[in-house]
């Protein structure tokens, strides 16, 4: 059957799988830049004990795979007593994996915010949380944005993963659909459209708009 | 498209001019940087340029080293054209392949230098020879050594650029320029980079060429004395034109008009 | 002294035997050796597809500069994992069927490639403009000059991006598992599903990848060193 048929067909399911997919996005990334923030400023403590917690989680999920790391939180963490169901699993592991690399950002954005901001907020006496809340981190991330646009599409790219422990994303529906049809090149390039579709005209313009809007209200554009 | 009819295909005549500018014009978008440009320099001339900044005196460089296109004219060198090919009896703009062979006979030093950071003295010497001239290696480490010889850079022939001074990396750049024979050689502004204690070192090298060798060439300096010094003719670069030129001791001693008068004067009173 | 940490009333179901792991150990080094291989191979594709790439796109025709620009961002922008997908079972839908390990590093090598050209791309727009002059006035060609000038000069600012993505393929390799390739993970897997205990395995399969992947990034920087020194600079 042609493209169009085959798309009038499937594009229910496909739909409810680009649903699931956006649904792990955006959960796993709400939780990326949570565990960014957190473990980022952790690793630039002076106490050692915080510092090496983080550095810790930081080595741990940069150094194995998502993949790995998906498969040991839904296999063998039941094994420790705690058991997550497949579709909490799926965004808890993305969020943990690309929240090490967020917190390397966090930390690199931080460093680039010139240490006259710091003496200067001292100068005026606020405390180091008031200072860090109001005038270190609002600078640091306007200068990280672009590289966050980066880690959001691989974010994205990660959500395909969960697939294999069986979620019904749209990487899991483009498979169901492939072993029931063969029709190998309809189904797969069509959810390669979409990822890119999602990633290069709806993420990436947003991320282009944010890092604008935050450098506006910074009154740096 | 432009007709160029009124050019000649060659200029053949026994005392032709080794360059030749002919209504050379250069804009970028609607700023003119060079208007309507004549200039010709004979074989063996040492010619100075200098005038304020925004003149057009790099780009006449540059576009006779094809780093440039032109918008309108005609450049010779050595009689033929270098920016034209003659086609069907008629000129038309180069094509890479022609500049590739017209470009062999001009040669270039820039202010920063440029040379290769990953090779060594000797080897940026060998690079053109080997690569374009298809030299042996051995006989282009020979010219190599002589010509680093001729600058004084010999003992530091095996130096990467990272370790020589700003002075000595000029005069290999220099040597470099030599090893491909050019007939005209282009020096841009080639001590302006430097600190004022090694500018003598360039100098010096720059004085030896004009005795000793019969090159042609054109120079852009901000280098008054020297200008005076060594050149055959200085030209005065004014707004894409040439405002006056000629011999060093009337044009520096005796300039007739307004605008090179207070160059001069201005340029006096900065140092 | 430690033994109060092994309680059975904090791991109800933990049960680690050294002596099992020890057994599997031999095997999961073997697919280690494998997974390095497919990692290798992968990446030496990546390496010379993604300088073409890179090349493509400084081009002056701008119908090629475009389409493999929109290539590049298209392969980039895509979950890996469905491009292997794609690339094993497209092919026996048109008649031409690759093995498993086949599809599998063209994937990688194609997915990397395109990483690898922006790693490129920014190293070849570090070389300073005066090099390209320099070049032109001593009458070299377009390849000449990159060949002789511009990439060795690129290529020591593009080490580190270079590294973290061998680095990258090395962990991305698991994916492999899914179309049938025998590498870490499926072996893991085997493992675990013959002898119904997956926490050796997987716990081994981890500490794999971390003892390979985080002595990498100083080996990377030392290797940058070591190719800046032989170039001079």
């Amino acid at each position: 059957m042609s493209l169009f048929e085959f798309l009038s067909q499937y594009w229910p399911r496909l739909l409810s799988g680009t649903g699931v997919t956006v649904a792990q996005f955006l959960l796993g990334a709400a939780l990326t830049v949570g565990l960014a923030l957190v473990f980022g400023l952790m690793k630039m403590s002076p106490n050692r004990m915080i510092k090496g917690s983080a550095v810790t989680y930081i080595e741990l999920f940069r150094g194995t795979s998502l993949l790995v790391q998906l498969y040991w939180i839904f296999f063998v963490l039941p094994l420790f007593g705690v058991t997550l169901e497949k579709f909490t699993a799926g965004w808890v592991a993305i969020g943990l994996n690309a929240g090490a690399y967020g917190a390397e950002l966090v930390r690199g954005g931080i460093m680039s915010v010139p240490k006259g901001q710091w003496e200067a907020a001292t100068a005026i006496n606020m405390s180091g949380a008031r200072r860090m809340w109001r005038i270190i981190l609002p600078q640091a991330l306007v200068n990280m944005l672009p590289a966050w646009g980066n880690l959001m599409v691989e974010i994205l790219k990660g959500t395909a993963l969960v697939s294999l422990i069986s979620v019904t994303d749209l990487m899991f529906q483009a498979k169901q659909i492939n072993a029931s049809t063969y029709m190998s090149a309809q189904i797969f390039g069509t959810a390669l459209v979409i990822y890119y579709i999602l990633a290069r005209f709806l993420l990436t313009p947003f991320m282009r708009w944010l890092e604008g809007f935050m450098a506006r209200k910074m009154g740096r554009a | 498209m432009e007709d160029f009819s009124g050019f000649p295909l060659e200029i053949a005549d026994e005392n032709k001019p080794m360059v030749s500018f002919k209504k050379v014009r250069k804009a970028y978008g609607s700023l003119v940087v060079l208007d309507d440009l004549d200039l010709d320099v004979a074989a063996g001339e040492m010619v100075s340029i200098i005038g304020p900044s925004g003149s057009g005196k790099t780009t006449v460089l540059r576009m006779l080293m094809t780093l440039e296109q032109i918008n309108g004219g005609v450049i010779y060198v050595d009689g033929k054209p270098l920016t034209h090919m003659g086609k069907d009896g008629k000129l038309i703009q180069a094509n890479e392949r022609h500049l590739r062979e017209r470009r062999t006979d001009i040669g270039m030093c820039f202010q920063h230098f440029n040379l290769f950071p990953h090779m060594t003295a000797i080897q940026n010497c060998m690079e053109g020879p080997v690569q374009v001239l298809g030299m042996s290696k051995a006989e282009a480490r020979d010219r190599g050594e002589e010509l680093l010889e001729l600058v004084g850079m010999a003992d530091k022939k095996d130096q990467h650029p990272s370790r020589l001074s700003g002075g000595q990396q000029q005069r290999v750049a220099i040597a470099r320029a030599l090893a491909m024979r050019p007939k005209v050689m282009l020096f841009d502004e080639v001590t302006s980079a430097l600190d004022p204690e090694v500018i003598g070192e360039v100098t010096n090298v720059i004085r030896k060429l004009v005795s000793e060798h019969n090159l042609t060439m054109l120079m852009v300096t901000h280098q008054m004395g020297f200008a005076r010094d060594i050149s055959d003719r200085v030209c005065f670069f004014y707004g894409g034109k040439i405002e006056e030129q000629g011999k060093p001791a009337d044009l520096f001693g005796n300039p007739q008009r307004e605008r090179t008068q207070q160059f001069l004067s201005a340029v006096k009173e900065a140092v | 002294m430690f033994d109060w940490l092994l309680k059975d009333e904090w791991f109800p179901k933990f049960d680690w035997r050294w002596d099992y792991a020890w057994e599997i150990l031999p095997r999961l080094l073997e697919a280690t050796l494998n997974t390095l291989i497919a990692a290798a191979a992968g990446y030496l594709i990546a390496l010379v597809l993604g300088l073409v790439f890179a090349l493509a796109q400084r081009s002056d025709s701008r119908i090629l500069t475009f389409v493999v620009r929109e290539f590049v961002e298209f392969v980039r922008s895509t979950p890996l994992l469905l491009q292997i997908f794609f690339i094993f079972y497209v092919g026996p839908q048109f008649g031409i069927t690759l093995s498993p390990w086949i599809s599998g590093m063209i994937a990688i090598g194609l997915h990397y490639s395109c990483y690898l050209s922006e790693v490129y791309r920014g190293g070849l727009d570090s070389v300073p403009k005066g090099q390209w002059e320099a070049a032109t006035a001593l009458n070299m060609t377009t390849m000449q000059t990159y060949k002789r000038l511009i990439i060795p000069q690129a290529i020591p600012s593009a080490i580190p991006g270079m590294g973290n993505y061998l680095v990258g393929i090395f962990k991305d390799t698991p994916m492999l598992s899914v179309i049938g390739v025998a590498e870490l993970i499926h072996t893991a897997n085997s493992i675990g599903s013959e002898t119904w205990r997956y926490l050796e395995a997987y716990t081994l399969v981890g500490v794999i990848f971390l003892a390979l992947s985080l002595p990498a990034a100083g080996l990377i920087r030392a290797f940058e060193n070591l190719v800046r020194r032989k170039l001079g600079m």
